[in-house]
């Protein structure tokens, strides 16, 4: 019944320059979004999650690799054929006090898709307006009155209203709701996907919480430092990891459960970070291995190319899966002395290009 | 830092060259006869093809600027149209009235303005407002009408300063001074107002910025964080406004080197456009340049010392 | 901070864009002055022949220099000249002068400014550029060149002066539009399909505005004081001609004899400067577009104010606990009016435990570990409560004993850890400075010592760390810094506001782990403010639950997770992810916070909250003892729980 996948990244690398140093801010990275799908794409700061999710909505350029919609390639479009995919595709941001235009109506601002992408019918357009607010739950006199009148919440509500406008397949999800207080993020999750049952577009759902990800999505892509260490089935990643950082971002992320968190406390997982001086300068290496409790010389030197794993899944793992039953290297703190074992207690090495002047969660 | 005074003054040479070709440039873009302008309509033909020779006129644009460029790089910055005297000695003989007026108002501006600026900044309410008020007072009364005013008290009322002229340092080191006073207050005036405008709106910014309620929460001293922490990281907008309020100061002392007699650079260049003298006052445009690019180097020096980011950069 | 800005965001506002700015402008009465002056002289200098009495170049011998008559209401000049008239030809003149040279510097600048913010790249760079060298030029110099050239010819140089004020322009809009273009808005209108031309029109522009006629009404001021200054020189207009400069010129020559000459002009010259700058201010103040601005709520350097503290009754102190607050009550003070924030918030912190302060945003929890600091932003302001420590009110000192007390007793982690030290200095000399303030120690010993309280937080290259400076830290090692810096006193108690949640989950991770370290190791008790429920599970041992500035539950972790005993309590934890079936309904609660100023009579979530009943709106609820150790805010508990069981 569907034609292939709606959305295909294959080798993409996106490199951009910070001062004289060029970094690879996705790097060789694939994976698909099939049709009525949502699939996660994980990751903390520095992974390029966001890098990505700008290259496919065409607002960042690409240094080679594809970006499929629907077959057609859309990281090298021309403006009218731009508009044209804008139809298809359609990004909800991250901060909802700054996407949308302070000055302007509610209507205005949802209008404005429609009016760019050719239907210039102002009436129609005004019902359509109307219509998603009521569909994303906001009432349907919203649309005279201005963005400040409204809560972060609604704010979002109204964001995902204009992404609706042109009945998008795709709607990019970036960080949607990681500003928003835990109540209101239930609530629009809620929006999300009922939205989603209505009219079965897809989501790519960008995030680093990997609760929030594990509970909307069918499938998750885990990134680190731009390239791909896991994808798969949400909830074999989630239950089972196949690469020890999916592990170790489980193992860290904390659960609204006391004993739990006691228990992974209590679990003997240290590691000795690798100093960066050993990693062979120039080579390929798995990015993860200066911070992995499983290391081996390979890890440094060969980068890992992603293999089969559990569940028609896969994984860029060069020891997968025996890491899983393999011994952990033992703990070693800075201060000398015996240290609490802690889940995850990685020991930070001034690792020179770590070095951030934004803020921790944007890349 | 020698890098950094290189780039700079790499980068300042250009600006020479575009401040000496667009006043040829200007000038040959205006409408009219400039020859005839200068000699005037009684002269006679011999005076005008003299004063075209002179001016080389007949030679296209490029050949002039060569040529002027040519001389110029051997200090040769052509004569005065008027006193027949070589340019570049009448400027040299000029330039100090017109160093210590202006450096002296924008010393006196900067250190008024800071003091006023900090006090503003840490007293909000009355001291503020006075402060906005000086501000604005000082912006907008003309230099020449405050040079007017300043001349009948303290010149002719209270027989404290000179009204005018000028007595260089050599012959008499307290007539240097006092000639002086009344010049640089007016010219400050303008100066201490954008300055300590700059300095509190700095000052009151980075005293709202989180590092500065985690210095308090550590308990260290109100007096440290403010002289301290937040006058360093206010300093560098300070320190631009500093330099911009130079070049303002400069412009100014044209007028006020008029109203006070001053025999500076500023009223030669009255001087000279009254007279149309092209050379004398494109000869003052370059020197004029030269003098702000100098400032703009120290501004730039003083940035790399106060903000380390500059300096790893 | 960011936490305080959904506060200050719900307060009600105007319902229009710009309909509001009027309404202020007609409240600032200087402002609405200077615009009347300005419009006044518009009109009267426009309309000049109307206005003037006579003729501004009529000469009339027999009355030379007199001052104001009947005949001459301003006087005569040098030549018997009517002043009044000459002023009203003279401003337009000076009218005249001032749109030549704005029109230029806008016709310019605003194209110019645009395009480098918007395009960025190559043309930022190269507009910069070429705007920097203009810029160095000083304008008068250029003109006087023109004006040796084209003698009197004052709209040239005012032509000429527009050109070379335009980079001052091009740098205000350029940075305007620069900041414009972070909001993500305009991300959205490219996703819209608009066009780059349309984008700016659209969305850049009208933000642009502001600053942009603050900037005309600014130089319109510069451009006057130039244009009098050179016809004072007299350098321009024919001599006939009346300006407001060549009057000044003409009355300083007669100074001795008439000195009331001075005046019109001088006067006129001024005020007219005067109103523009004004103006200028005035637009600068009210038509900012002043939305839920990312910037946050400037905090105040001034000290503290002590509350007036009643006699502390012996009976209050607690040696038990380290700190006893109660009935804690802060307030937002502007020109609104008074909100209360935080109100009659209580509760105590004992020796050695971590107390969460959970709740969402605007629920008063980074205000009230502020003012418990007395580190309260402007506006906000402590109004009533007590924090009994050792017998003592913290909330009653005069600050310069509290201060004695920051740092070394009570310590403070922020949020943002990069933007929370100074970037001028690096981490050594302010931890140093820190030790220093908080021991007699030499350079050289508490240089020592604060690689020692680097090596406490997990360094393992203190050197490397030590010599670094703010902006090389990445936000874990940041916050690590933060922490060292907050331990150099030996805090008994730490408050740690939001420590984690800008950082990545597995730093954060480490650095719960660092903070239980540190705790278990001093001794040191922790508060801790967060709003992730995780973080509480992680590391607090008790919990206090914030909504609309009250605590609503207190109560020790573990049972409060196993059973809620408020509400809202159970409703947050029911909403978390990590309990829903996945790919169905989250359950959430409905509604929104209410906002400072607008919380309900009786409870206040009673709006919100799926067991209320009548008794719940009548009256305020207090706080109850509930089971051991736990109070909650909930007068129907006792039913609910019922409910619960036996379902």
């Amino acid at each position: 019944m569907s034609q292939g996948p709606l959305l295909e990244i294959r080798h993409l690398c996106i490199r951009y320059r910070n001062g004289r140093r060029t970094v690879n801010a996705i790097d060789d990275v694939s994976f698909e979004v099939s049709p009525g799908e949502t699939v996660g794409l994980v990751g903390e700061s520095g992974s390029g999650k966001t890098t990505l999710a700008n290259a496919i909505l065409g607002l960042i350029p690409v240094e080679s690799g594809e970006i499929r919609f629907a077959g057609q390639d859309v990281a090298h479009l021309s403006f009218k054929e731009r508009r044209a995919f804008y139809r298809q595709a359609q990004i909800v941001f991250q901060d909802p006090y700054s996407s949308l235009n302070p000055v302007r109506t509610i209507g205005r601002i949802l209008a404005e898709p429609l009016e760019a992408l050719g239907k210039t019918d102002r009436a129609a357009a005004r019902e359509r307006a109307r219509a998603m607010l009521v569909r994303v739950g906001l009432p349907e006199d919203a649309e005279g009155r201005y963005p400040r009148e409204f809560s972060g919440g609604q704010r979002q509500r109204i964001a995902i209203a204009r992404a609706l406008m042109p009945s998008p397949r795709l709607v990019v999800c970036d960080e949607a709701t990681s500003a928003l207080d835990l109540s209101i993020q239930a609530q629009i999750l809620n929006v999300l996907q009922d939205i989603q049952a209505g009219s079965g577009l897809s989501y790519l759902f960008v995030s680093h919480d990997l609760e929030v990800v594990k509970h909307m999505c069918n499938r998750i892509v885990v990134l680190y430092r731009g390239q791909v260490m896991e994808s798969g089935a949400a909830a074999s990643v989630f239950g089972t990891p196949g690469h020890p950082y999916t592990y170790a971002l489980r193992e860290a992320a904390p659960v609204p459960n006391p004993r739990l968190q006691r228990a992974r406390h209590l679990a003997a997982s240290g590691s000795t970070a690798t100093p960066v001086e050993k990693l062979t300068p120039g080579a390929s290496h798995c990015p993860f291995a200066p911070r992995c409790p499983y290391v081996e010389p390979r890890c440094l030197n060969e980068r890992p190319l992603l293999q089969p794993s559990q569940d028609n899944g896969q994984v860029a793992c060069h020891r997968y899966p025996g890491w899983r039953s393999a011994e952990q290297r033992p703990t070693r703190t800075s201060d000398g002395g015996t240290s609490a074992p802690t889940a995850a207690s990685y020991v930070p090495v001034v690792v020179p290009d770590l070095v951030p002047d934004s803020s921790a969660r944007q890349v | 830092m020698f890098r950094l005074i290189a780039r700079r003054t790499l980068l300042s040479v250009p600006l020479l060259f575009i401040v000496s070709m667009s006043t040829f440039v200007l000038v040959a873009l205006i409408p009219g006869n400039i020859a005839r302008t200068i000699v005037g309509a009684q002269a006679t033909e011999q005076q005008y093809l003299s004063v075209r020779r002179s001016l080389g006129l007949n030679e296209p644009l490029y050949t002039r600027y060569w040529q002027w460029l040519e001389r110029a790089l051997h200090g040769n910055l052509g004569v005065s149209l008027y006193s027949q005297q070589p340019v570049s000695s009448l400027l040299d003989s000029r330039l100090p009235p017109t160093l210590f007026l202006v450096v002296g108002a924008t010393v006196v501006s900067a250190a008024v303005g800071v003091v006023f600026g900090v006090a503003g900044a840490l007293h909000p309410g009355t001291v503020d407002r006075v402060v906005d008020a000086i501000a604005l007072l000082g912006l907008s009364i003309p230099s020449f009408f405050l040079g007017f005013v300043l001349v009948e008290w303290f010149a002719v009322s209270l027989r404290l300063f000179p009204a005018s002229g000028y007595v260089t340092f050599g012959v008499s080191p307290a007539g240097w001074l006092e000639s002086l006073v009344l010049p640089v207050v007016t010219l400050s005036a303008g100066g201490v107002a954008v300055i300590a405008k700059q300095t509190r709106d700095a000052m009151r910014d980075v005293l709202g910025r989180p590092f500065i309620r985690t210095l308090r929460a550590t308990g260290i001293p109100r007096r440290s964080i403010i002289f301290k922490h937040a006058l360093r990281s206010a300093a560098i907008p300070v320190v631009t406004i500093i330099g911009l309020v130079f070049v303002a100061v400069l412009g100014g002392s044209v007028v006020v080197e008029s109203v006070f007699a001053l025999p500076g650079l500023g009223s030669l260049a009255v001087q000279a456009t009254t007279e149309s003298d092209l050379p004398l006052i494109q000869g003052i445009a370059l020197y004029f340049t030269v003098i702000v690019i100098v400032v703009n180097l120290i501004v730039d020096l003083a940035y790399s010392l106060l903000d380390p980011r500059v300096r790893v950069a | 901070m960011s936490a305080l800005v959904p506060l200050i965001a719900e307060r009600p506002r105007g319902s229009s864009g710009l309909r509001p700015s009027v309404h202020l402008w007609l409240r600032r009465p200087v402002a609405v002055c200077a615009t009347a002056f300005l419009a006044v002289l518009v009109v009267v200098s426009v309309a000049a022949p109307l206005f003037a009495p006579y003729n501004p170049e009529a000469q009339d011998l027999t009355r030379v220099l007199s001052g104001p008559s009947t005949h001459n209401l301003l006087g005569t000049d040098t030549l018997g000249r009517d002043v009044l008239s000459r002023l009203i030809y003279g401003g337009r003149r000076s009218l005249l002068s001032i749109v030549e040279g704005l029109v230029v510097v806008m016709l310019l600048g605003i194209p110019l400014g645009l395009a480098a913010g918007y395009l960025g790249g190559w043309t930022d760079r190269v507009l910069s550029r070429v705007g920097e060298m203009v810029m160095a030029i000083p304008a008068i110099v250029l003109i006087l060149v023109v004006l040796a050239a084209v003698p009197h010819n004052e709209d040239v140089a005012m032509l000429t002066f527009g050109v070379l004020g335009t980079p001052t322009v091009m740098r205000v809009v350029r940075g305007a539009t620069l900041q414009v273009r972070r909001d993500l808005y305009i991300q959205a209108a490219r996703v819209s399909g608009l066009t780059h031309l349309r984008i700016v029109t659209r969305h850049i522009l009208p933000r642009v505005t502001g600053p942009v006629i603050v900037q005309a009404s600014l130089f319109s001021a510069y451009a006057l004081l130039f244009e009098t200054g050179i016809a004072y020189l007299g350098l321009t207009g024919n001599p006939e001609a009346p300006t407001w400069g060549g009057m000044i010129a003409e009355a300083s020559t007669v100074i001795e004899q008439q000195s009331w000459l001075l005046v019109p002009p001088g006067a006129l010259v001024a005020l007219t400067i005067l109103a523009l700058g004004l103006l200028g201010n005035g637009i600068r103040d009210v038509a900012v577009v002043d939305d839920v601005a990312t910037r946050p709520r400037r905090a105040a350097l001034r000290a503290s104010t002590a509350l007036k503290s009643a006699q502390v009754d012996h009976r209050d102190v607690r040696p038990d606990r380290l700190i006893v607050v109660s009935d804690l009550e802060v307030v937002l003070r502007n020109r609104g009016g008074t909100t209360p924030i935080v109100a009659g918030v209580s509760f105590d912190i004992r020796h050695g435990e971590t107390v969460g302060l959970v709740g969402e945003s605007g629920c008063g929890k980074s205000v009230t570990a502020l003012a418990l600091l007395r580190l309260l932003p402007n506006g906000l302001e402590t109004t009533a409560g007590r924090a009994l420590w050792e017998g003592r009110d913290i909330l009653g000192m005069p600050e310069g004993e509290f201060n004695d007390l920051r740092g070394c007793t009570f310590a403070y982690v922020s949020q943002d850890a990069q933007a929370s030290l100074d970037p001028t200095f690096t981490v050594s000399s302010q931890l140093s400075e820190a030790i220093r303030h908080h021991e007699r120690l030499s350079r050289r010993a508490a240089k020592e010592r604060a690689l020692e309280l680097l090596r406490l937080v997990e360094f393992s290259e203190p050197q490397r760390v030590a010599r670094a400076r703010a902006n090389e830290l990445s936000g874990g090692m940041a916050q690590r810094v933060a922490i060292a810096l907050a331990l150099s006193g030996h805090p008994r108690l730490l408050i740690a506001d939001e420590p984690t949640t800008a950082l990545d989950v597995t730093v954060q991770a480490e650095i719960l782990a660092l903070l239980r370290r540190l705790q278990s190791e001093t001794g040191m008790s922790l508060l801790l403010i967060t709003h992730n429920w995780g973080v509480v599970a992680d590391i607090c041992d008790r919990t206090l639950v914030m909504y609309a500035g009250q605590v609503v539950e207190q109560s020790p972790a573990q049972s409060m997770f196993d059973l809620p005993l408020h509400p809202y309590t159970r409703g947050l934890l029911q909403s978390h992810p990590s309990l829903a079936v996945a790919h169905s309904h989250l359950k959430t609660i409905p509604g929104n916070v209410p906002s400072p100023g607008s919380w309900p009579d009786g409870c206040r979530f009673a709006p919100r909250c799926p067991y209320v009943a009548a008794k719940c709106r009548a009256d305020e609820i207090p706080l109850l003892a509930a089971q051991s150790d736990r109070d909650t805010r909930c007068i129907r508990v006792g039913e609910i729980l019922a409910e619960v069981t036996s379902a």
